[in-house]
């Protein structure tokens, strides 16, 4: 069977610096993905390499075998909640309309199913009764609610989530768990940036271990282990690093 | 076609032209590119200058093809130097607006000496802007591109507002966020461009930004924060064009814009001054009400066991809050208004609804100093403090859970105050 989510030998580099060496990775379908790894080991470089938001210096993503560009409708994405500005002069309701947008193509207008499709994702992480607020009177944890249920009125069938469980609640960290299980048991396969190492057995299925190489990818019970966090968290290496910089000058070292 | 005289036809070219440029300028200001306008209508200059030179032709059309021609090539040349060299974009845009300006006037100086009164005179308009040059053909011209540019926003709408509010989230459906971004900039650029005799290179930014911010003060919504830019971009070029005898048109248009901004900045809901300085007036006398209700309820609390009438006196209640005499006698001449209370001689008496506002204002204290003692683990001496600062704010929703949370039996809903049965039938839903 096709992986859902196949990365080949890829090198992602910022102003010809690798971020992220040689990544050879398959996730198959229907798993909940944590990417684990210290601040720096290119967890949000790979999730937007994947989507195509940040040019690979080599090697190819691939999305049901087939290049991401040729399977931008089965891709859901959650940002970082950061990177908006929240003073937007937009509603909630607003905001989850976007999802429906790649659908839609140029100049058409969202209608009334794309509507009803923003009330049930908003229904689904519990922020219906908000859908004409402003966003900036949201608290941290319902800006990333909204965030889900744009997402999740792209329809997906893969979701990438940049660190959903940032500055929000423990309520919304449960809720928006069990949501993504749900996910899981329709099918899906969620991606998900994740910090907090105590909550990894408890969430996901499947880990990606990351420190600008990739540590280690598989299966929760015999990928998660002291061997594997210990080559993720034991330092970064001196190696990688020196070799990055000597790429960004350009020139070999003395 | 009408024949206008030429004062209808200023306002309306400079009405037509505020208005569009309300409309793109509103997509720069919340992109945050608010100065790329400014640069561009600087670097324009020498453009317009040497579309002159090369070709001696005053025609509307020609001079704007050179200020595109330099105002993109000053735009090119910030990209390569933010991009290739350490200097910041604000550093970049500073030198590009000013060197591309320099240049400008150093070429005005030139074509303006060697011609000295003959055609070149209305070059210097570019300046400061004079509408009074207008002709017809330049009116029309000014029609075409804002209003081609006002279609092409109402058609890409979507697309405009999907990208400047998450242009990462756009590319990852497949825009092409890059070239939606430079298509709302090309807009700013064309609207600058066509209206720059009108208001000149130093000022076009001002009506590029300044009614979006106006507008963005009265709206949270994108749809109406267009029209409303668009409405008042048009205002301030019709009035503005209106006043200028004798005044240069290009900064009477643009006074008049930042004449609005700074009405709407007193007056806007939710955000204008006036409001915010009532909103914090009135929370004021809210936090020093409360306090009085609780100091009355506090000395009195004995006597409330025999009487629903409470006397205490005004020496002890100005002991308990350090209370400057004269500002608590205001404090009760206010609530003795309300009703709350009744002041004769030295005693303060506390009304039937005074007492119910007092019990509640110590509810409301004491339930939230309960509160920290018993999960936050606070001592009992430092909760009345916090306590001060949070139970003026607390929502009635959370005075429920705090009532819930305190009861005895945990999980327990808040109770309700008795209400006496219905003396006639009530419709009830069927069950």
């Amino acid at each position: 069977m096709t992986p859902a989510f196949e990365i080949h030998d890829m090198t992602v580099a910022y102003h010809r610096r690798p971020v992220l060496w040689d990544i050879d990775l398959q996730v198959p379908e229907g798993k909940l993905v944590g990417i684990i790894g210290p601040n720096g080991a290119g967890k949000t470089t790979l999730i937007k390499a994947a989507l195509g938001l940040t040019p690979l210096a080599s090697g190819k993503v691939e999305i049901y075998g087939k290049p991401y560009a040729q399977q931008r409708k089965m891709v859901g994405y959650v940002p970082q909640r950061e990177s908006v500005d929240w003073d937007f002069p937009v509603s909630v309701h607003d905001v989850v309309m976007m999802g429906t947008y790649g659908r839609l193509g140029w100049i058409r207008r969202p209608g009334r199913t794309q509507r009803l499709l923003a009330e049930r994702c908003l229904e689904q992480v519990g922020m219906l009764p908000f859908a004409k607020r402003q966003i900036r009177q949201l608290s941290g944890g319902q800006q990333q609610r909204v965030f889900l249920a744009r997402a999740l009125a792209e329809q997906a069938r893969i979701y990438f989530l940049d660190e959903p469980f940032a500055g929000v609640d423990a309520a919304t960290e449960t809720a928006i768990v069990e949501l993504l299980q749900t996910l899981r048991g329709q099918g899906c396969t969620v991606f998900v940036v994740h910090h907090d190492l105590e909550t990894v057995r408890h969430y996901f299925d499947y880990v990606i271990l990351l420190n600008m190489r990739l540590v280690a990818c598989g299966p929760v019970h015999s990928t998660f282990t002291p061997e594997n966090l210990q080559k993720t968290y034991g330092g970064r290496l001196t190696i990688l690093d020196a070799a990055a910089e000597a790429m960004r000058q350009g020139e070999p070292g003395p | 076609m009408i024949a206008l005289s030429l004062a209808a036809k200023v306002m309306l070219g400079a009405g037509l032209l505020g208005a569009v440029a309300g409309v793109v300028g509103a997509f720069a200001v919340l992109r945050g590119r608010s100065l790329a306008g400014d640069m561009l209508a600087h670097a324009a200059l020498p453009g317009v200058v040497l579309a002159f030179m090369l070709t001696g032709s005053r025609n509307l059309a020609t001079l704007s093809a050179g200020a595109l021609a330099t105002g993109l090539a000053a735009i090119g040349l910030m990209t390569l130097a933010v991009r290739w060299t350490r200097t910041k974009e604000d550093a970049a845009i500073g030198t590009a607006l000013s060197t591309f300006f320099g240049l400008g006037v150093v070429l005005l100086s030139r074509v303006t000496r060697s011609e000295a009164g003959g055609n070149s005179a209305g070059l210097n308009s570019f300046l400061f802007g004079e509408p009074g040059n207008m002709l017809t053909s330049d009116l029309v011209l000014l029609a075409v591109v804002g209003g081609a540019a006002l279609v092409i926003v109402v058609l890409l709408f979507k697309e405009f507002r999907l990208v400047s509010f998450d242009p990462d989230f756009a590319a990852s459906q497949g825009w092409p966020a890059t070239g939606i971004d430079l298509t709302m900039m090309a807009l700013v650029a064309a609207i600058t461009i066509v209206g720059l005799p009108m208001v000149g290179v130093v000022l076009m930014a001002a009506m590029i930004i300044l009614p979006a911010i106006t507008a963005r003060l009265w709206t949270h919504r994108l749809q109406t924060l267009l029209m409303l830019a668009a409405a008042l971009g048009a205002v301030a070029g019709a009035v503005g064009a209106r006043v200028g005898h004798g005044i240069p048109a290009g900064p009477a248009i643009v006074l008049t814009a930042a004449g609005l901004f700074l009405i709407s900045l007193l007056a806007a809901p939710e955000q204008g001054l006036v409001v915010r300085a009532i909103h914090e007036l009135r929370l004021r006398r809210r936090v020093a009400q409360d306090h009085l209700l609780r100091s009355l309820f506090e000395l009195t609390e004995s006597q409330l066991a025999e009487t629903y009438e409470p006397v205490t006196q005004f020496k002890l209640l100005r002991a308990d809050r350090h209370w400057s005499a004269s500002r608590l006698r205001r404090l009760l001449d206010r609530n003795q208004l309300q009703g709350l209370l009744t002041v004769a001689g030295d005693s303060v008496r506390l009304t039937p609804v005074g007492v119910r506002a007092a019990a509640e204002a110590a509810r409301r204290h004491r339930l939230w100093e309960l509160y920290m003692m018993r999960f936050a683990g606070a001592a009992s001496d430092h909760v009345d403090r916090s306590a001060d600062d949070v139970e003026h704010m607390l929502p009635a929703s959370v005075l429920l859970e705090l009532e819930a949370e305190l009861s005895t039996a945990p999980g327990q809903r808040a109770s309700l105050p008795p209400v006496p049965p219905s003396p006639h039938p009530t419709e009830e839903p069927a069950p």
